[in-house]
């Protein structure tokens, strides 16, 4: 973008992503920036969860799913051969759709990411903090051992990303992470994005264009080609998608006249 | 008016008809179980007023020619029986499971259910004799021919044991299986290894499942009876080695119902007596299982 050398957070090159035999998204090349929060649009089956997942690696629990192409993360491909997706998740969390809290404590909800990456430190300190940090401490303070299960959804969320960022990660991925939740829970996680951009690089998969305009500093225009797969139809400043779209599919999408 | 419309009631026989049968086939099962009870309890009676149920209850001798009527000598190899089965089916079983639900491809899925099934169909006199001249023999081969019996509750309790693993896996199966999907997701989301994923998240949350494959596993090898009949011994004997001789309840039964009994004898009623403990032991295990599945099921969901 500048001649100023910008390493990015996580970087996708002639990126092709296959469901079987068929092609579902065709030669990403996108480059996403760190502490920033990057929103990805577009209609419904475009393929931006794919890509989504394909940051880390979580397209690897779909059996017939496979890549073409690189994601790099660090200098490094994350799909080298020599890669363990183990170790890319753990750098690069995720948060879905759907809040998924484990059937566990609200503490070890929080705790068990931290444990199972061989965390040292004072536990209950870093409970603390990610919760605080995901905005839900005061909320959950008094009952830290009662079920995640017990909390409403939007807290549910909000206790999804508070482990997520207990395992310290560089980048977080939200898939829709309010699209299950009321407005009012939306609009917490909402601000929550903007806290957390401080300090992580968040991608956010969204429905909502009006939350990709409210929260995100670019945005990603994916769209369905015409064979079916998925291209990165525009990618740029937030602003300037949403007001000043280069392409004429952009501008019938933003403008509701489609998707 | 011309086109009117008939909102009354009809007589729909097919439909009560069905209804009626469905009824009836329900309540034949209650009403045999009913039936057993009454059955048992009844001779069970006959017994109690010869035996005091303290006596019955505390006493470890069973030798009925000279009225001695502890249950403790049968109870015992009982529950030796049952815990050397639950020491080979619950880590195999468990760990078939695991690897069908968490690991196995769909073609390994595909060869190993109906092989387990298969296992599952053969007949228990059948394991009966494959304890008594392979698991004997080996355990004999082990141990040495003099430590091992040729009867012996540790043969019959392995291959009780093999006999429910499939019991215990395909009930565990369905346990993990129905823990959603997104869960996993959410382990792998933080970097766990596919071994932590189904040991530290799956596995307990599906905990109520396999604790009630559990339960059910443990009454059935409680109730199993062709195998220690035919490879645990004849003749009562108190003892906490798994090497020696040891009659089951189930054993004692079927040994003494196959002989001459006169109908009236103390020794046939005690046939009842021992029929009744078994049948409350099984329904009070099945009772548990069922109380911990629905109570943990509700937290989980």
């Amino acid at each position: 973008m500048t001649e100023n050398k910008i390493t990015y957070a996580i970087e996708a090159a002639d990126l092709n992503l296959y469901y079987g035999e068929t092609l579902a998204v065709r030669d990403i090349d996108m480059q996403i920036e760190k502490q920033k929060i990057t929103a990805m649009i577009g209609p419904s089956g475009c393929g931006k969860s794919t890509v989504l997942r394909a940051f880390n690696r979580m397209n690897d629990l779909i059996p017939s799913a496979h890549a073409t192409g690189s994601v790099l993360y660090h200098g490094k491909d994350i799909y080298d051969e020599d890669v363990d997706p183990v170790e890319v998740r753990r750098r690069i969390g995720m948060v879905f759709q759907k809040p998924n809290p484990f059937p566990k404590s609200i503490f070890d909800n929080v705790a068990w990411g931290a444990q199972i990456n061989g965390y040292q430190g004072n536990m209950d300190e870093l409970v603390e903090e990610s919760l605080r940090d995901a905005a839900l401490w005061d909320e959950v303070k008094d009952k830290l051992d009662k079920s995640g299960l017990s909390l409403s959804g939007g807290q549910q969320q909000r206790l999804c990303i508070a482990r997520t960022i207990a395992v310290k990660p560089d980048i977080i991925l939200m898939d829709e992470p309010a699209s299950a939740l009321d407005p009012i829970a939306t609009l917490k996680i909402e601000d929550l994005m903007h806290e957390l951009a401080k300090e992580f690089t968040i991608i956010v998969v969204t429905h909502n264009m009006q939350q990709a305009a409210r929260v995100s500093d670019f945005t990603a225009f994916f769209n369905l080609g015409e064979d079916h797969a998925g291209v990165l139809e525009e990618y740029d400043v937030t602003s300037n998608i949403f007001t000043n779209p280069k392409k004429k599919t952009t501008e019938d999408y933003i403008t509701g006249r489609f998707g | 008016m011309q086109n009117s419309i008939d909102l009354r009631k009809k007589r729909r026989w097919g439909e009560t008809l069905i209804q009626a049968s469905l009824f009836i086939a329900g309540a034949f099962s209650i009403l045999t179980t009913v039936g057993i009870v009454y059955e048992l309890g009844k001779e069970a009676m006959n017994f109690f007023a010869q035996v005091s149920l303290w006596e019955y209850f505390t006493g470890a001798d069973w030798n009925p020619q000279i009225d001695q009527f502890g249950i403790w000598a049968l109870l015992n190899a009982t529950l030796m029986t049952t815990f050397i089965a639950m020491l080979v089916a619950l880590p195999i079983g468990l760990s078939i499971s695991l690897y069908l639900s968490e690991y196995a491809s769909h073609r390994a899925r595909r060869t190993l259910k109906p092989i387990l099934e298969v296992l599952a169909g053969i007949p228990t006199v059948v394991y009966g004799y494959f304890a008594l001249t392979f698991m004997t023999p080996l355990l004999r081969g082990i141990f040495g021919r003099d430590v091992v019996d040729i009867y012996n509750t540790a043969s019959a309790g392995i291959v009780i044991g093999i006999l429910i693993i499939p019991m215990v896996s395909s009930m565990s199966e369905d346990a993990l299986s129905a823990v959603p999907r997104a869960l996993r997701a959410a382990a792998y989301g933080l970097g766990a290894t596919k071994l932590e994923t189904a040991v530290k998240v799956v596995l307990p949350a599906a905990i109520s499942g396999i604790m009630a494959a559990f339960i059910v596993a443990i009454s059935r090898a409680i109730g199993e009876t062709m195998i220690v009949a035919v490879a645990a011994g004849a003749g009562s004997n108190f003892t906490f080695n798994p090497f020696e001789a040891a009659e089951t309840m189930t054993g004692h039964i079927v040994r003494i119902s196959g002989g001459d009994l006169s109908y009236d004898s103390i020794d046939y009623n005690s046939i009842f007596a021992i029929g009744l403990t078994l049948f409350f032991m099984t329904l009070s295990l099945n009772v548990i299982s069922q109380r911990i599945v629905r109570k943990y099921r509700e937290v989980y969901e």
